[in-house]
């Protein structure tokens, strides 16, 4: 059976959960395409990245920027640090594509993350643009789309 | 001096402010806040919205004016209206959804109330049952209440809530060479919005998010951990120097420019709390040309012209009492106040009409980067306006320190340039906030009432 079976892409989505929220954003990092975009639209159902504003629009480096600031020693709203943690449903696998070397996932989330005496919950739909390189599932893509995208919030800090 | 429980007035809420301190009620007292949305929100011009957000008759945005909810709506005539968001009925709010198309008539959904979109009463169903009642003698029977006076300034639009007071032209002044500035730079000398703002709520006073705007001896303190760590990487990646820099890093490595650089820039104030910061030159001055701007401002404007708009790179202007705008790059903040302690952040960005795309995926890569709840940057200006916030319950200091750069007999009556890394503009903006906190002759009466 060839690589990667839908349990494989689904123990991926998993696992890349698992790493956010126990810390491991360096690890994350190299999950992730050179040319891979973290994209979190600010309106519903938004469908341009680039001449309306997103939450976030961010190539590597920038994520490489966010998990080297999350690790600095003067990272004033870091202290004391804020932690995260995902409930996933049984992500969707909308797409295998081995001959385009492209799968897509759509996987729905809680997203809770707390700080000090606060926490807040997020309901958020992740879709996975993914691709397989030497033997291993990278991320070539990852859309997060929050279901109160146009909500009022405060500091989101970490990665949903 | 204030007592230990203070109960503040119009006539005392003013000690509070001294030439080079403020007392910390001004951001804590609720009293003080209460005197705020009462006199300084509606004796000033506050931004309510742009008129492309309402380019068709019968379209509609919902906002508020300090804690007033209000309508901005384009009236059948071409003219945009700014309505109280109230039926003269029983309350009902008219309007619930941030924008939309009302059509000929705002119709309440409560008792079929309707009204033209300029606030006219138009109809009530089963009138019979109002003949002779008196209602039309009523301020109820006349419809849905406009505020006192409405500008359209280039297609940004402000309002007065009082009926009487401070002309337009009077209270800005020459600070409207910020907006002209920033409009100028459409070829087409026309700006229109671009998608629904960025919303970030803050845990703290307004005044702490207007105040920063100019603050000019944070930024390389603040956000050495999203700048500072910026410049690293990139200087570990070897990037070739002949090879333009990732947009990225132009937006946010200037924020860690050292101090000299923001003393060099230098801080301008206007008279009413108007002010700005990069008099000289300013974070923005150093992106990279978009291909084909340049010579479409020389064909619109001739090229003296044109570069004379583009040299102009002022950084954050302040139109007192709660807006910023970044002339450069076609933002306006809005800080809305929610409480004493609470304050909604709207951050929106502008099409230069007929101008390159690129300029506009720039501006809002610029809202993402620093102004989103998910921004690096942001993060870190939050945490210090909510450490602040805290910070002031300390009763072992009651006065908040505005002294830097301070001289006597400041007059804040003349328009000044000043070296870059003063708190002149916060002083320009207590200044202000004494004058428009005091009664006006339209609001006298009201208090007396009280």
């Amino acid at each position: 059976m060839s690589f990667p079976s839908r349990d494989e892409l689904i123990d991926f989505i998993y696992d890349e959960a698992r790493m956010l929220d126990e810390g491991r954003f360096t690890e994350w990092l190299d999950l992730w395409m050179p040319e891979g975009v973290y994209w979190m639209p600010l309106d519903y159902k938004q469908t341009d990245p680039d001449l309306v504003t997103s939450l976030l629009h961010e190539d590597q480096f920038m994520l490489r920027l966010r998990v080297e600031r999350l690790n600095g020693a003067r990272t004033f709203s870091q202290k004391p640090k804020s932690r995260c943690h995902h409930v996933i449903q049984r992500p969707f696998v909308d797409e295998m594509d081995p001959g385009a070397n492209r799968y897509v996932t759509n996987t729905n989330m809680h997203y809770v993350e707390t700080r000090l005496d606060d926490q807040f919950l997020l309901a958020i739909t992740a879709t996975h643009d993914l691709t397989v390189v030497d033997g291993k599932i990278r991320i070539a893509g990852k859309r997060v789309d929050l279901l109160n995208s146009d909500a009022a919030f405060g500091n989101i800090q970490l990665l949903p | 001096m204030p007592a230990a429980t203070p109960a503040y007035t119009a006539d005392t809420v003013t000690d509070l402010v001294q030439p080079h301190q403020v007392h910390r009620d001004v951001y804590t007292d609720p009293e003080v806040y209460r005197l705020e949305m009462k006199h300084l929100f509606a004796n000033t011009w506050v931004f309510v919205g742009h008129d492309s957000q309402t380019p068709n008759k019968g379209d509609y945005y919902t906002t508020q004016i300090g804690d007033q909810p209000v309508i901005q709506v384009r009236h059948s005539n071409g003219e945009i209206c700014v309505l109280y968001n109230r039926c003269p009925h029983k309350g009902t709010k008219i309007a619930i959804d941030r924008t939309g198309n009302t059509g000929k008539f705002f119709r309440c959904p409560y008792h079929a109330w309707s009204f033209k979109t300029d606030g006219c009463l138009l109809a009530i169903p089963l009138k019979k049952g109002y003949e002779g009642t008196g209602l039309d003698q009523t301020q109820n029977g006349k419809g849905m209440k406009a505020v006192g006076a409405v500008k359209n300034y280039r297609g940004f639009i402000f309002a007065r809530l009082a009926e009487d007071g401070i002309s337009f032209e009077e209270f800005f002044g020459d600070s409207l060479s910020s907006l002209d500035n920033m409009v100028d730079r459409s070829p087409a000398g026309r700006l229109e919005v671009a998608g629904p703002p960025l919303r970030y709520m803050h845990q703290c006073n307004w005044k702490m998010l207007v105040e920063n705007q100019t603050d000019t001896c944070h930024p390389m303190v603040a956000h050495e951990s999203s700048a500072g760590t910026a410049v690293k990487i990139f200087e570990d990646m070897d990037w070739p120097e002949d090879k333009p820099k990732p947009m990225a890093m132009e937006i946010i490595a200037p924020f860690m420019s050292p101090y000299e650089f923001f003393e060099n820039m230098g801080i301008r104030t206007w008279p009413n709390g108007h002010g700005h910061t990069g008099v000289h030159h300013s974070i923005h001055s150093d992106y990279s040309a978009i291909p084909g701007y340049l010579e479409q401002m020389v064909e619109a404007y001739g090229e003296e012209k044109a570069k004379q708009i583009l040299g102009e790179n002022r950084h954050n202007t302040v139109y007192f009492p709660n807006i910023m705008i970044k002339g450069p790059i076609q933002q306006l903040r809005n800080f809305i106040p929610l409480g004493p302690d609470k304050t909604l952040v709207e951050s929106y960005i502008y099409r230069l009409v007929d101008a390159p795309d690129q300029l506009l995926a720039r501006t809002a890569m610029y809202n993402r980067l620093i102004n989103a709840p998910t921004s690096m940057v942001g993060h870190d200006d939050l945490e210090m306006y909510e450490r602040a916030q805290e910070g002031l319950a300390a009763d072992g200091m009651e006065w908040v320190n505005i002294q830097r750069l301070y001289e006597e007999g400041e007059d804040f009556d003349q328009e000044a340039v000043e070296n870059g890394t003063t708190e002149r503009q916060m002083r320009n903006q207590f200044h202000a906030w004494v004058k428009f906190m005091s009664p006006q002759p339209a609001t006298e009466q009201a208090e007396a009432a009280e």
